[in-house]
C-alpha cells in the first residue's frame, strides 16, 4: 500500500507554499512569493500579503498538482499552517484548505508552522532523531526547541526576547542601503569581508539562558556606520556585512550547542529562512562537529516558507493516526510552539 | 440547477442553497471577527438541510463586498477553491446589491442608498433607483458626505443615523438574496460579475524614508 497523499498550504507571511508529498516523499514544492511587492516598504506589509495569497492560491494549487502529476481526487488529507503568522495571511490558507477538504472529501489538519519547519527535515534527511534540539530563525521567529516528537511534544527552551535574526537581518540592510529581504544581499557581501573587522556585541551571550536578543545588535551597527559617516570615512560595506553576520551565526549556534548539552542531545536540525545563511549553516557545522553533534539542515529552498514543510507534517499527522481538526478551525497569529495540531 | 451561495463581507456570516426557483436552506450568523471559522460548516449545514451532497452543486456564488478585507477575503477563496475542486462555475455579486434586492418594498417608491460599515468612519455605499437598480457606486466614502435625505438600507444608516434618511433595513445581506438574484440573472441570460473583490482602498502602506539615526547629533 502507497503512502498518503497529502497537499500542505502556507500563508503565515508572504509565500503562497503549496507542498504535495507522500509519506517523507516530496512531490512537488510550488511557492508564489509577493516579496517583490514588499521590497520598496522595507518589510512585509500584511494586506498585501492577503491580498497576494487570494490571487495566487488555486493557480499555485494546480501548479503544484501538475508538477507532482498527480489528480486533486487522488489527496487523502489536506494540511494548513494554523499559526503563528500575520492574521490575515493565515485565514486565507485556512479558508482554502477548509475548501479543498470538503470540496474532496478528504480531512483537514490545522498545524503549527514552527513544527512544520522541523518537520520538514524528513523529506531530506529521513525519519528525525528523537529527541532533538531545533534551532528556527527566521523573519519572524528566533527559537530553540526541544523536540521529543515532532507530532505531538515540542517544548520551547527560549526565543528572542525582541527583534527575530530575519528581522535584525532586514534593518542592518536597509541601514547598508541593501535591498530587502537582507538575508541574501547581506550574505553575498560578507563573502568578501573580513568577519572579525568589527567586534559587534553578543547580546545575552552568557546570561545562562537560551534566549535571543538582536535588537542591541542592529543599533551598534547603526551607530558604529553613523560613526564612520560622521567622520568623512567610507563605510566598508563588506566589513560591516560579515562581521555583523558573524555576530549572528555566533550567537546562534553557541547556544544551539549549549541546548543539546544541557539536555543530553546529540542530534541539532536548523531551520527557518535564516537557516539558508551559508555563515550560519558552516558555523553550526564547525561547532556541532567540535561537540560530537550531529547536525541536520534542509537545503535552502526547504528553510524558507513552503507549503511542502506543511504537507511533511501532515504526512506524519496521518501516518500516526491522529484525529484531524474540525472544520470551525481557527487562524491563530500567536499559536504556541506546544500546539503541533490545533482542532 | 442547484446554487450555493454565501457572502463574508459584512459582520454577518451567511449561505444558502437554491434551486433555481426557491431557497431549500439558509443558516445566518453574525460575529465580525469569526468568517473564518464559521463560514465552512455554515456551507456544510445548509447543504446538509438541503438534503443534498457537494457533487449537486452546479454554481457557486459569492458575495464580492465591498467589506473590511478580511472577512471578505474568506468568502472568496471559499467560492475560488470549490468552483475549482466541483468544476462549477462561481458567479460574484455585489454584496451592497444583495441588500438592495431586499429593500426595495421598504423603498416604497424612492430612490434610496445602501450604505454598510467600512470602518475608521467610512461607509460602503451604493444609491439604487425605486426598482432596485444600482445607479451610483459601490464607493467607499464618509457619510456625512452623502446624501441625508435619502432612504438607506444596511448598517449605515444604524451606525451614522444624521447622516441618512429613513433607516429602511435589512441591516446585513442575507445569502438567499444573493441566491435569489444570482438565478434570476442567469435565467434572464445575463452575465454576473466576476469572483474578484471589491476592495475600493489600497493597502495601507507607505514606502519608509531613510533610516533614524540612533546616535546624538
Amino acid at each position: 500500500m502507497t503512502a498518503p497523499l497529502v497537499l500542505g498550504i502556507e500563508t503565515s507571511c508572504d509565500e503562497t507554499g503549496i507542498g504535495l508529498v507522500r509519506g517523507h516523499q516530496l512531490l512537488a514544492d510550488s511557492v508564489a512569493s509577493s516579496v517583490a511587492e514588499h521590497a520598496r516598504f522595507g518589510g512585509v506589509v500584511p494586506e498585501v500579503a492577503s491580498r497576494a495569497h487570494l490571487e495566487a492560491m488555486v493557480p499555485a494549487v494546480d501548479r503544484a498538482f501538475a508538477i507532482a502529476g498527480e489528480k486533486l481526487a487522488a489527496v487523502d488529507a489536506i494540511a494548513v499552517t494554523a499559526g503563528p503568522g500575520l492574521t490575515g495571511a493565515l485565514l486565507v490558507g485556512v479558508a482554502a484548505a477548509k475548501a479543498y477538504s470538503v470540496a474532496l472529501g478528504k480531512p483537514l489538519y490545522g498545524v503549527n508552522h514552527l513544527a512544520a519547519h522541523i518537520a520538514v527535515d524528513q523529506l531530506e534527511h529521513g525519519p528525525l532523531p528523537a529527541p532533538a534540539i531545533a534551532l528556527l530563525v527566521s523573519g519572524g521567529h528566533s527559537s530553540l526547541l526541544l523536540v521529543h516528537d515532532v507530532a505531538s511534544n515540542v517544548v520551547p527552551l527560549g526565543a528572542t526576547i525582541d527583534d527575530a535574526a530575519g528581522e535584525a537581518y532586514d534593518k542592518v540592510a536597509r541601514l547598508l542601503g541593501l535591498p530587502f529581504p537582507g538575508g541574501p544581499p547581506i550574505d553575498a557581501a560578507a563573502g568578501h569581508g573580513d568577519r572579525s573587522a568589527v567586534a559587534f556585541p553578543r547580546a545575552k551571550y552568557r546570561d545562562g539562558t537560551l534566549d535571543f536578543s538582536f535588537a542591541g545588535l542592529k543599533t551598534a551597527v547603526a551607530r558604529w556606520v553613523e560613526a564612520r559617516e560622521a567622520a568623512g570615512d567610507a563605510v566598508p560595506l563588506n566589513d560591516v556585512a560579515a562581521s555583523f553576520q558573524e555576530a549572528v551565526a555566533d550567537v546562534l549556534t553557541a547556544k544551539a550547542v549549549i541546548a543539546c548539552r544541557r539536555n543530553g542531545v546529540t542530534d541539532l536540525i536548523i531551520g527557518g529562512g535564516v537557516a539558508a545563511n551559508s555563515r550560519l549553516r558552516a558555523l553550526a557545522a564547525e561547532r556541532c562537529a567540535a561537540a560530537g553533534i550531529r547536525l541536520r539542515v534542509p537545503r535552502p529552498g526547504l528553510c524558507t516558507d513552503n507549503g511542502a514543510m506543511v504537507a511533511a507534517l501532515g504526512a506524519e499527522l496521518v501516518a500516526r493516526d491522529v484525529a484531524p481538526s474540525s472544520l470551525d478551525l481557527p487562524a491563530d497569529s500567536a499559536l504556541p510552539v506546544t500546539d503541533v495540531v490545533v482542532r | 440547477m442547484l446554487l450555493l451561495a454565501f457572502d463574508t463581507a459584512t459582520p454577518a456570516i451567511t449561505a444558502a442553497v437554491h434551486d433555481g426557483e426557491r431557497v431549500l436552506a439558509e443558516s445566518t450568523t453574525v460575529d465580525a471577527r469569526r468568517h473564518g471559522e464559521l463560514l465552512m460548516p455554515s456551507i456544510v449545514s445548509v447543504l446538509d438541510q438541503a438534503g443534498v451532497t457537494r457533487h449537486d452543486v452546479t454554481a457557486v456564488a459569492v458575495g464580492i463586498g465591498p467589506g473590511p478585507y478580511t472577512g471578505l477575503r474568506v468568502g472568496l477563496v471559499t467560492a475560488r477553491v470549490l468552483g475549482a475542486v466541483l468544476g462549477v462555475p462561481v458567479h460574484g455579486v455585489c454584496t451592497l446589491d444583495a441588500i438592495a434586492r431586499a429593500a426595495i418594498t421598504a423603498a416604497a417608491g424612492r430612490e434610496y442608498l445602501v450604505a454598510t460599515d467600512a470602518r475608521r468612519k467610512e461607509v460602503y455605499w451604493a444609491r439604487y433607483t425605486a426598482a432596485g437598480q444600482r445607479i451610483l457606486g459601490p464607493a467607499v466614502g464618509q457619510p456625512a458626505s452623502l446624501y441625508p435625505a435619502v432612504p438607506a438600507a444596511g448598517e449605515g444608516p444604524l451606525l451614522y443615523p444624521a447622516a441618512f434618511g429613513e433607516p429602511i433595513g435589512p441591516r446585513y445581506p442575507a445569502a438567499s438574496w444573493l441566491a435569489d438574484f444570482v438565478s434570476e440573472r442567469l435565467a434572464a441570460g445575463a452575465v454576473l460579475e466576476p469572483a474578484e473583490p471589491l476592495y475600493l482602498r489600497k493597502p495601507d502602506a507607505r514606502v519608509p524614508g531613510p533610516p533614524k539615526r540612533v546616535s546624538a547629533a
